[in-house]
């Protein structure tokens, strides 16, 4: 058996894993492992400059794959840097192992130089967590934190690594572990069969169908079959904020996007339904709106493989306990052969309904000669990019006329921060993007509030070479915060605009990128030429846009899904 | 209503923090806790009590069985089922009256004297809660109590039901 120190065997355990990127930042406790990955190029370290931005790095970078993103960062700050970045992944379900030093065992509790109890500090926001205690168990911990993290509801893994253990003076026998099952952990992934008939029944019997799809169809790769069971019942399908990409929102049965800034026809189709079909989606607060209110006349079937998730915040009349890809194949095999063409005749009559809700055109907007947009400025960045760019976005205003305005044809394409809504997430997040897909477009679609929560990763794509194009929608105001202000507090702009914003062309300029301002609309088309043009450079588009525009449509609070607002003075 | 959630669950460091942290992150109640080791010494069984509407008892339920640690969960209260509490109490006995009357509800209580000083005597009684809860009131009415320690509520489910890995 090879002998290796502890240090030695965290990097070898991560190369037989198959890892190849980890982000992360040197400190004291962890510093035997990063001599480690000195001595090695199987696993390349990617060196941030905020523990932060390496949490949201590796977070894109396995919302743009599928694999797991690894951080690797030092004891106390370093680790407690992360936890926001945890908690982004956690609330996502993206999977994520967070390798974090450790003041050395005998110093534990001893409130050591950089000590934090990081197992305590992330316990709400992780899946599951070790403390590794000795040098002979680095490889089997490490392997399941991969293993949990990336199988059932995927979410972040903290190992905790105190520096005795990872020791390059002393060695160890190495062994790869074979096996890495636990009796207490076996997400079960098939739909229970008497569950799956009654759910093709109901769907079939239904005159309004509708599925709503979320981040869940995306975690386990269901977009080619979720799209079969939309063909076979010719049923709309809505999806989440997470869900985008997973079914073509360039298909003819996609009504957009539902939920608080969802289209009029997501949410009348929901509220209307006789049927829904959620995949993958945890009817949170942000698409039910008030939930006594919510979809009076539908038999909900709830899909997810969570039980949890189930029957939390709505009652589902039919659970199904399983992965979306096993249970739409399940579905599938019921429906057996239907005669298409009696589904499309059965549905006509819901078509046509939806076809009225559509000729509202909820999305659109008033061009103005003299001032941009931001909706024309995602079309732009949509028509430059031909739609096959990977989008990543912020938080704010920016992150709902993205999501609306740009549409995504596959999955994996759309990374932003749908649960924890992390500002500060989309510019890390397309770093990840890019290092997964070095010779994929990666765009950040941000504002001028969430651009500055991480800026200072402009610095690391200058080390990597990263090409990204940043699209700064900005307002001179915190957008959503203002648009809230005008809403409900008689526009009294309490903190929410910044009257001391730094020269953006010339800070992109400092970190060595180029940086390109636009005023007027009659800029914005060649200026987004000369951005996309530009395939080896970062360049950062800082864009003068309205300042006044709200995000229609909106909810109305209490309102039931469809009690939406659709411009400042017309409402459902 | 009462519930009475028992767990199954790897007798690992920090797995006891979990279930807890289920509990305060989720803003349900803990009434009482009762976990050791069990006759497997890698499992430990949790037994914990919570007041809650159905709805609730069954998030609670979920949320304690996703996490890793957890192999089983049952709410003992859907079915029969015997629990039991044991509670160390410790009364003053500064006179002959007092010590006679103490001895009289050990007695009828089935307790058990199992320490005695010039002062006072230590109680040990076990049963429901409610029979703990009526003899710490009894010995109230006689005489002072000093202090007291209960254990929390175990049970098992009646028969053959059990909670195995």
């Amino acid at each position: 058996m090879e002998m290796m120190s502890g240090a030695a065997m965290v990097v070898r355990t991560l190369k037989d894993l198959g890892i190849k990127h980890v982000f992360g930042y040197p400190g004291g406790a962890v510093l035997d492992i990063y001599d480690a990955l000195y001595a090695q190029e199987d696993v390349q370290h990617i060196l941030v400059r905020h523990e932060q931005g390496a949490a949201h790095m590796a977070d894109g970078y396995a919302r743009s794959t599928g694999l797991t993103g690894t951080v690797l960062v030092t004891s106390g700050p370093g680790a407690t840097n992360t936890l926001t970045g945890i908690a982004t992944a956690y609330m996502d379900s993206i999977p994520m192992v967070v390798l974090s030093g450790q003041v050395p065992s005998m110093h534990i509790g001893e409130d050591a130089f950089q000590e934090t109890d990081m197992v305590g500090c992330s316990r709400p926001i992780v899946k599951h967590s070790f403390l590794v205690k000795r040098a002979e168990d680095i490889p089997l911990a490490i392997a399941k934190a991969y293993y949990i993290a990336n199988t059932g509801r995927p979410g972040p893994v903290v190992v905790d690594l105190p520096k005795d253990i990872v020791n390059v003076l002393e060695e160890h026998p190495y062994h790869f572990p074979e096996d890495v099952t636990m009796r207490s952990y076996n997400p079960t992934l098939k739909g229970h069969i008497k569950q799956i008939k009654k759910a093709a029944q109901t769907l079939l019997a239904a005159k309004r169908p509708i599925l709503y799809v979320g981040g869940g169809a995306i975690a386990c790769e269901a977009s080619a079959l979720v799209t079969q069971i939309a063909e076979k019942l010719n049923a709309p399908v809505t999806s989440t904020l997470m869900g985008l990409g997973a079914f073509s929102s360039v298909h003819p049965q996609f009504v957009g996007m539902l939920g608080m800034h969802g289209t009029l026809e997501a949410n009348k189709g929901m509220h209307n339904a006789d049927c829904i079909l959620a995949l993958g989606a945890r009817f949170d607060d942000r698409v039910t709106n008030n939930v006594a209110k919510f979809c009076p006349h539908a038999t909900i079937i709830h899909v997810d493989i969570d039980p949890a998730s189930i029957s939390k915040t709505i009652a589902a009349h039919i659970p199904v306990v399983g992965s979306v890809d096993k249970v739409a194949q399940q579905l599938l095999e019921q429906f057996g052969s239907i005669d298409n063409g009696d589904q499309q005749a059965k549905m006509a009559d819901w078509w046509q309904q939806i076809g009225q809700w559509r000729e509202r055109k909820c999305l659109d907007y008033k061009a103005d000669p003299e001032v941009i947009k931001p909706q024309e400025v995602i079309e732009s960045v949509y028509k430059h990019t031909k739609g096959d760019a990977y989008v990543s976005s912020d938080v704010g205003q920016h992150q709902m006329f993205a999501a609306l305005y740009y549409p995504f044809a596959k999955p994996r394409r759309w990374i932003n921060s749908g649960g924890l809504g992390t500002m500060g997430f989309g510019l890390p997040a397309a770093m990840g993007v890019q290092m997964a897909h070095p010779e994929a477009t990666s765009v950040v679609i941000t504002g001028d509030g969430s651009i500055q929560m991480n800026i200072q990763e402009l610095s690391t794509c200058l080390q990597y070479k990263l090409p990204i194009k940043i699209i700064s929608l900005n307002n001179r105001a915190l957008g959503m915060v203002r648009q809230w202000q005008d809403m409900n507090y008689k526009s009294r702009y309490s903190s929410s605009y910044m009257d001391s914003m730094p020269d953006f062309v010339k800070l992109a300029e400092a970190y060595g990128h180029i940086g390109i301002q636009v005023n007027h609309p009659d800029e914005l088309d060649e200026a987004m030429a000369r951005c996309f043009a530009e395939k080896e450079r970062l360049v950062f588009m800082d864009i003068m846009i309205d300042q006044n525009e709200h995000v229609y449509p909106m909810q109305i609070k209490f309102g039931a899904m469809d009690d939406l607002r659709l411009s400042k003075t017309e409402r459902t | 209503m009462k519930r009475i959630i028992s767990v199954l669950m790897e007798n690992a460091p920090g797995a006891l923090s979990r279930i807890v942290g289920v509990f305060s992150q989720r803003g349900y109640n803990v009434d009482s806790l009762c976990v050791a080791a069990t006759d497997d010494k890698s499992l430990s069984r949790l037994t914990i009590t919570t007041v809650a509407d159905d709805k609730v008892i069954e998030q609670i339920t979920k949320q304690v069985n996703k996490l890793i640690d957890v192999l089983k969960v049952t709410d003992l209260t859907n079915g029969s089922h015997v629990e039991r509490e044991l509670m160390l109490i410790k009364v003053a006995t500064r006179s002959d009256l007092i010590r006679a009357e103490v001895n009289r509800n050990v007695e009828i209580f089935r307790a058990q004297i199992v320490d005695v000083d010039v002062n006072n005597y230590t109680i040990q009684v076990t049963g429901t809660s409610d029979k703990l809860d009526a003899f710490a009131y009894t010995l109230g009415q006689t005489t002072e109590i000093i202090e007291a320690s209960r254990t929390g509520i175990c049970g098992l489910a009646r028969g053959d039901k059990a909670l195995r890995p």
